[in-house]
């Protein structure tokens, strides 16, 4: 090792590249862009707060009136004793017809476009494009299309503006999501699984049921959820299929029908009636919180399976 | 030495093959005829409405919104998109897009694993619960006494709930298209020293710059889709006069006007008052898959890019 | 099998491959048609695989004798894994490739239209690069293949499941963890499981992608030991990147090179020669082969 001594000169540059090494810089715009972008966060969790309290809050003291009872009375013309079951059996009985009908033809149809069709193909990709489409389509189109389709053609079978053609409308919403989600589970299944199907002599429909399927399945159930969740929330196309909002002689699959969405949103305008304890719109916040615990309940499961399942997938 | 029957496979198995093949297939056409089932009724009731109405709209002699007596000025519900939209976009680009910038470029791992969940949660609200919201607090408590608007709904307020909803998908849009800009191009800056402000503003941003007009466009394609919150809190009981184009003012929609032509114990099946559904119903069709269609190119290009 | 020959004569007595460069261009190969006669496995004439207009591979002429060990070698993008997969119609699956010239399996023509490409892989198994188990038990990763072909009582799968990890040498180490996933298995221990339920479906032919690439070299000698002793019971045909391996377990070797295609600027496979392993490493007939096996390229 030399031991010379470092010159003035030597010594001086050190002395300024040290300095300047540790010189903060007063970053006034980074500073203020990371402060700005942070407050937008905050801003948009402080909304989701105050829309989750300014519900919550305004239906504490009706639903602590009127306990499980809101959730078994049908609806009538006094907040004071109304309940949502009215509406819960028709946004039950579209949640039935939604998972029987749109959740296995959009997988069968995420099937077909993964792994039977020649994605090169023009058909194929106008089949891809299409459904990307129908996915930003707005609800109440659907609607139209639903009232049409659903509750005029095919009154024998719906018999006009039930919770069937509800169910069905509903259906033919969310299938572009479904299919969207379940192609991209199936997108993921490493192509090893499959080559070893078809490497010991599994016929097409063989490695797919026994091996693709499973391997997608929490991907396909997560989007199962989330399409569950936006169809038991929308409205509008509802509106136009024909929901009662008045009153509801009886709870049938063959008859008028309504959902809790509706019931929000006509409660929510309707005058306090002259008498009553309670409000429509304390009435409609309650049905709203019910509402909420639903979908949300809904969407946090999606996301924990999505989560849960990732990591075991990865883990691997 | 084998024949060529004796690779041909048993016949239940190919059946079953072709069987498995043609039911999948089916699925996916379906697709197809829904799409031409959407364009077939709203063309013919479209059709059918302007015979109604002898193809005469009135769009210029007109005033006002009022399809039980005939006045269908489309001016006063395309307006009323138009402004509400904007109202939308006005709170959702900056909300949505900082979101994005924040998680994307700022938040630690364990800051994103709380806030994506939160947005995704926000995501999930259902839009009559919104509409609820505007009515109930952000029209009464905000914009009221901040404003001083005529009556208390109008399209500001509206606006703003429907500005509310879309935040989610204009943050998780922009979020996919930060997140496609690779790390390189980050690092090549941080690699000549340059700050964090300037990177993200100079390098980062115009990378992304075609992904996140994307997201803008199909956020505006989703505002302006909004039916509920529009219905309930844009002032108008689904017929209206042209107020201006100032926020504060009472707005009528597109799609609020398609609620109205359903609504209502005086539905006339088969009259002008209902049939325009179907009008209108094509003109926001075609609006929203120009949209849609615009901004999925800009995606795709995006990816391709990279 | 592997006699040194002092001369072409004996192998031609002996029926064996002859290669005899093309007197114009030394690029295409004839075969003797006392091959052709004892029934091969595979017969291969005048094969160019396509990607889209891209020629792959070009003017492939072979052979594939039952029971014995045949290897293709050669620099990558040489095409021989494109081969192999064809021997199975693993191509199929990429929707851009076609085949042009005949692949006869036991005389029938393997893309013949009614030719069911399932049924064709039951009878022709395959080994892949990286191990892919089933994310299922050891046991049911063995009795996939012979659930799928119909046997489904348990006396019956666990003596198939028993016999195939015994051909694969792989049953003292699991037989007591038959019902543990086949994933905690070592890399060595999944490629044999690999092979082991390709066995299971006891396939007149394995197909193996350069199976010992993904594991270390202890795993590798156990599975070339496995090779030579499955050999008399199946047809195999192995795509290795290791010349010495290819040596080491061959019977007979293919060798692929690649050359430049003047229209397009892209690199064309084609088989340069084929003949028996030892020929091959000590004696070859192309100068091109003679350059590979002694490492001056590739």
């Amino acid at each position: 090792m030399a031991l010379t001594t470092p010159s003035d000169a030597g010594a001086t540059a050190r002395e300024v590249i040290a300095a300047s090494l540790h010189r903060r810089d007063r970053d006034v715009r980074g500073i203020v862009l990371a402060t700005l972008l942070l407050a937008a966060t905050a801003a948009t969790l402080v909304i989701l707060v105050t829309l989750l309290t300014q519900v919550i809050g305004e239906s504490a003291p009706y639903l602590a009136d009127r306990g499980t009872e809101f959730l078994t009375t049908p609806i009538g013309s006094n907040p004071d004793q109304i309940g949502i079951w009215s509406g819960l059996y028709g946004s039950i009985g579209i949640g039935v017809i939604v998972i029987i009908v749109a959740i296995p033809m959009g997988i069968a149809a995420a099937i077909y476009l993964e792994e039977y069709a020649d994605q090169g193909r023009r058909v194929t990709q106008l089949i891809l494009v299409n459904i990307r489409n129908l996915a930003g389509v707005p609800a109440v189109i659907y609607g139209v299309l639903g009232f049409i389709i659903f509750v005029k053609w095919l009154d024998p079978i719906t018999s006009g503006d039930t919770v069937i053609a509800a169910g069905l409308t509903m259906s033919v919403l969310v299938l572009p999501i479904v299919v969207i989600t379940s192609m991209e589970a199936i997108r993921a299944v490493p192509q090893g699984l499959r080559d070893g199907g078809y490497g010991v002599g599994a016929s097409r429909w063989e490695v797919v049921r026994d091996h693709v399927l499973p391997y997608a399945a929490p991907g396909i159930l997560t989007g199962t959820v989330l399409s569950l969740a936006r169809a038991l929330g929308e409205a509008a196309p509802l509106i136009i299929v024909g929901a009662i909002t008045g009153f509801l002689p009886e709870t049938t699959l063959t008859e008028k029908f309504t959902a809790v969405p509706i019931l929000i949103y006509r409660w929510s305008g309707q005058p306090q009636p002259p008498g009553s304890e309670f409000s429509f719109t304390a009435a409609a916040a309650g049905a709203g919180v019910v509402l909420l615990v639903l979908v949300l309940f809904f969407n946090a499961s999606a996301i924990y399976l999505r989560n849960r399942f990732e990591k075991v997938r990865v883990g691997q | 030495m084998l024949t060529i029957s004796d690779l041909q496979g048993s016949r239940s198995q190919r059946r079953a093959e072709l069987v498995s093949r043609r039911l999948f297939q089916g699925a996916a056409i379906t697709t197809v005829v829904i799409s031409l089932l959407i364009l077939f009724v709203l063309f013919r009731g479209a059709i059918n409405f302007l015979n109604l109405v002898e193809w005469d709209l009135g769009l210029l002699s007109d005033n006002g919104w009022f399809p039980r007596r005939e006045r269908f000025d489309l001016r006063t519900i395309i307006a009323g998109s138009i402004v509400m939209g904007s109202v939308a976009m006005l709170v959702a680009t900056p909300f949505g897009l900082g979101v994005a910038i924040y998680l994307s470029e700022y938040a630690s791992p364990r800051v994103r694993r709380v806030i994506k969940p939160v947005v995704e949660v926000l995501a999930g609200i259902p839009s009559v619960i919104v509409g609820y919201f505007v009515l109930r607090f952000v029209a009464p408590e905000f914009v009221t006494p901040i404003f001083n608007p005529a009556t208390q709904n109008n399209m500001l307020a509206a606006g703003i709930g429907i500005g509310v909803l879309v935040i989610p998908i204009m943050a998780s849009v922009s979020e996919d298209a930060l997140a496609a800009v690779p790390n390189s191009l980050r690092e090549a800056s941080y690699g000549i020293g340059a700050r964090k402000f300037d990177t993200v503003v100079s390098v980062v941003l115009p990378a992304a710059v075609s992904g996140l007009v994307a997201a803008f466009i199909i956020a505006i394609s989703r505002a302006i889709g909004e039916t509920m919150v529009a219905t309930m809190a844009g002032g108008f009981d689904g017929a209206g006069l042209f107020e201006g184009w100032a926020p504060t003012n009472r707005g009528l929609t597109m799609t609020a006007a398609m609620t109205n032509a359903v609504g209502g114990t005086d539905q006339d099946v088969g009259g002008p008052s209902f049939e325009v559904l179907y009008f209108v119903g094509g003109l926001l069709f075609a609006l929203t898959l120009t949209l849609n269609v615009i901004g999925n190119r800009v995606v795709n290009r995006v990816r391709e890019k990279y | 099998m592997s006699e040194t020959t002092a001369s072409g004569n004996i192998d031609v007595a002996m029926g064996r491959h002859i290669v005899s460069p093309d007197s114009e261009t030394k690029e295409t190969i004839r075969v003797s048609t006392t091959e052709m006669d004892t029934h091969p496995v595979f017969a291969l004439e005048d094969v160019s695989v396509y990607y889209g207009a891209f020629r792959a591979v070009r003017d492939v002429t072979l052979p594939v004798r039952p029971r014995e060990i045949t290897a293709f070698i050669g620099p990558s993008g040489c095409g021989k894994t494109t081969v192999l997969r064809c021997l199975n119609r693993m191509n199929d699956f990429v929707t851009t490739a076609r085949v042009e010239g005949t692949i006869r399996y036991h005389g029938v023509d393997m893309y013949d239209p009614a030719v069911n490409s399932t049924e064709v892989r039951r009878r022709i198994g395959m080994v892949f690069q990286k191990p892919n188990p089933f994310p299922k038990s050891i046991y049911d990763n063995v009795a996939y293949g012979p659930r799928l072909m119909g046997t489904k009582k348990k006396a019956d799968l666990d003596e198939i499941v028993e016999r195939s990890l015994r051909g694969a040498a792989l049953w003292d180490e699991v037989k007591d963890r038959l019902k543990e996933t086949g994933l905690g298995l070592s890399g060595g221990q999944q490629q044999r499981l690999c092979i082991a339920r390709a066995v299971a479906v006891e396939p007149d032919v394995i197909l193996m992608d350069e199976p010992c690439s993904a594991l270390d070299p202890i795993a590798t000698a156990r599975i070339e030991d496995l090779m030579r002793e499955i050999k008399d019971r199946y047809t195999i045909v192995i795509v290795t990147h290791n010349m010495q391996q290819a040596a080491r377990v061959s019977d007979r070797t293919a060798f692929f090179t690649t050359e430049i295609n003047p229209e397009s600027d892209r690199r064309t496979g084609v088989l340069v020669e084929f003949n028996p392993t030892e020929k091959m490493f000590s004696n070859p007939d192309d100068e091109r082969t003679e350059q590979y096996v002694t490492g001056r390229f590739g």
